[in-house]
């Protein structure tokens, strides 16, 4: 029989008189992901949450106060924090095509002494995880990106962004699901559409899906 | 269901919201729903609906509506001089239009935010389980979209009374002149040094113009964090979140639904009434408070509304 794991680094704090937030590292890391939205998965089935968001190492979780207390949540936590995550199926692969011609394309290989065609080359190559479906309807941060593509986020970010654009900014990548500010590094454009206000889940990226990107110039 | 108020002028920002729409907060949208919690339930009970029925929301300035049918009313949260056919009358009270009797408001007196509830409840579309209005996805509550001249709304349902005749007690109501935020710490205090710690719970804050309903800058003295970036997670309205620039902001019902900044506070759900009837230029200042009193207060607003609530 395999050890229980320890969760050394298991912290639940308050946020406000109903919700906590459990985080669970505080690295950049699938297996701590995977282990938070497993773990958000589980409290969801809870009768006193009232919602979960699993985060990049973290869960955040709304609850009930007339129905639980921060100690009593706290303390299923620990449990399920200590339990094996299942054996998740591999998330659902989506592959987005991508025309390379972004604004800031031509600004980012400079800065990274890189060729445009290098950038598609690195850029397409991995296979992302979606660590976190967040911020704005729709909009999934995916990572890691590779290092040689990092780079810090615009110094002064725009004031809008037009939707579809395929972002990076340090080791990681987006897509803007909707005309929106923002900071990161546009490189290329994609016609998928991410945010779908009309389904339900309203996103195309759940928590633990795979992107692949292809260039449509390829 | 039937015509019951039309639009003559919506006002600033009148939009339809209700409880909000917690179950899509993990693909991103935001939760929303009526700022002021306790104003937007206490006008719904004050009509015979259900508390998690749709009312509107009116900012800064309230429309002017005209009853298409006799119907039951209630105004509550801020004070801008409710008028029917250009008499006074009392907000935090039942009070029933007759058919082509106008709704009007003199002016913004104190607060920022009234709510209308009419028997029946507003209605609006339902979008993720939800009637609010999500301007940012244009979903939700009349079209998507903030009400304009010429819109006519309708009830959601048959009225559950036409006999009611209530009013909230003065002392009942939330105290919103006294405008001390009660905060629990939040996970990511210890990142302020002892400075910064003391000046979270005894500064004076003002809420920048930049305020809105996903949040309020505050400006007053810089909160210094230390640390390396955290890594994206959860938010939750109230919460209390510092950027690089030292300025903090506190989420409000539209808040995007995670973030990397650290949260020093969460602003307790009793306390978020206050919060909401805030306006830019309004000082406010946080105050520290444990989970067992922030409790407490929140189950004696649960009593208020009880008080509403009559026995059939």
């Amino acid at each position: 029989m395999p050890a229980p794991r320890s969760t050394p680094r298991l912290r639940i704090q308050p946020l406000g008189d109903a919700a906590l937030l459990a985080e669970l590292g505080t690295r950049l890391d699938t297996a701590l992901n995977t282990r938070a939205i497993a773990l958000a998965t589980a409290l969801k089935k809870r009768r006193d949450v009232r919602q979960t968001v699993a985060g990049y190492a973290s869960v955040t979780v709304h609850f009930d106060p007339d129905q639980a207390t921060h100690d009593s949540l706290a303390a299923a936590i620990k449990r399920l924090a200590a339990k094996r995550p299942p054996m998740g199926e591999p998330g659902r692969l989506h592959r987005i095509p991508v025309t390379y011609d972004g604004p800031d394309i031509d600004e980012v290989a400079a800065r990274l002494q890189l060729s445009r065609e290098r950038i598609v080359e690195i850029h397409t190559r991995p296979i992302y995880r979606v660590f976190l479906v967040g911020f704005v309807p729709g909009w999934a941060y995916l990572g890691p990106l590779a290092e040689e593509l990092e780079l810090p986020r615009r110094e002064v970010p725009r004031t809008q962004v037009p939707a579809g654009s395929v972002a990076i900014a340090g080791r990681q990548s987006g897509i803007y699901p909707l005309s929106t500010p923002g900071g990161w590094h546009l490189i290329g454009r994609t016609s998928v559409r991410l945010f779908l206000p009309d389904s339900d889940p309203p996103c195309l990226f759940r928590a633990g899906d795979r992107v692949k990107f292809f260039s449509t110039q390829a | 269901m039937t015509a019951v108020l039309r639009v003559i002028e919506p006002g600033l920002l009148t939009t339809v919201q209700d409880l909000g729409r917690p179950n899509a907060i993990s693909s991103g949208v935001q939760a929303g729903g009526a700022m002021d919690r306790f104003a937007h339930r206490a006008a719904n009970l004050l009509v015979g609906n259900d508390p998690g029925e749709a009312t509107l929301e009116c900012t800064l300035r309230g429309p002017q509506l005209v009853a298409e049918r006799s119907c039951l009313v209630a105004i509550t949260g801020a004070d801008f001089d409710p008028r029917v056919s250009g008499a006074a009358v009392p907000a935090w009270s039942t009070i029933r239009l007759g058919a082509g009797e106008r709704l009007t408001f003199a002016g913004r007196r104190a607060g920022a935010r009234v709510y209308i509830a009419v028997a029946g409840g507003v209605e609006g579309q339902r979008w993720l389980g939800s009637r609010s209005t999500n301007l940012m996805a244009g979903r939700g509550g009349h079209q998507g979209r903030a009400l304009r001249p010429g819109d006519v709304l309708a009830t959601a349902g048959e009225p559950k009374t036409q006999n009611v005749d209530r009013q909230l007690a003065e002392t009942l109501r939330p105290a919103y002149t006294d405008r001390t935020l009660y905060a629990i710490a939040g996970p990511h205090i210890k990142r302020l040094n002892a400075e910064g710690r003391g000046l979270l719970f005894e500064a004076v804050y003002t809420l920048s113009p930049n305020s809105d309903r996903m949040g309020y800058r505050l400006d007053g003295p810089q909160l210094v964090t230390a640390g390396d970036e955290l890594l994206s997670f959860g938010l939750v309205a109230g919460a209390v979140q510092v950027p690089h620039g030292g300025q903090p902001i506190l989420l409000m019902a539209d808040h995007q639904t995670a973030g990397g900044y650290p949260v020093v506070a969460t602003v307790v759900s009793a306390s978020m009434p206050i919060a909401a009837q805030l306006l830019p230029g309004d000082e406010v200042r946080f105050a520290e408070l444990t989970i067992e009193r922030a409790l407490q207060m929140r189950t004696r607003q649960a009593q208020a509304l009880a008080t509403l609530i009559t026995p059939a």
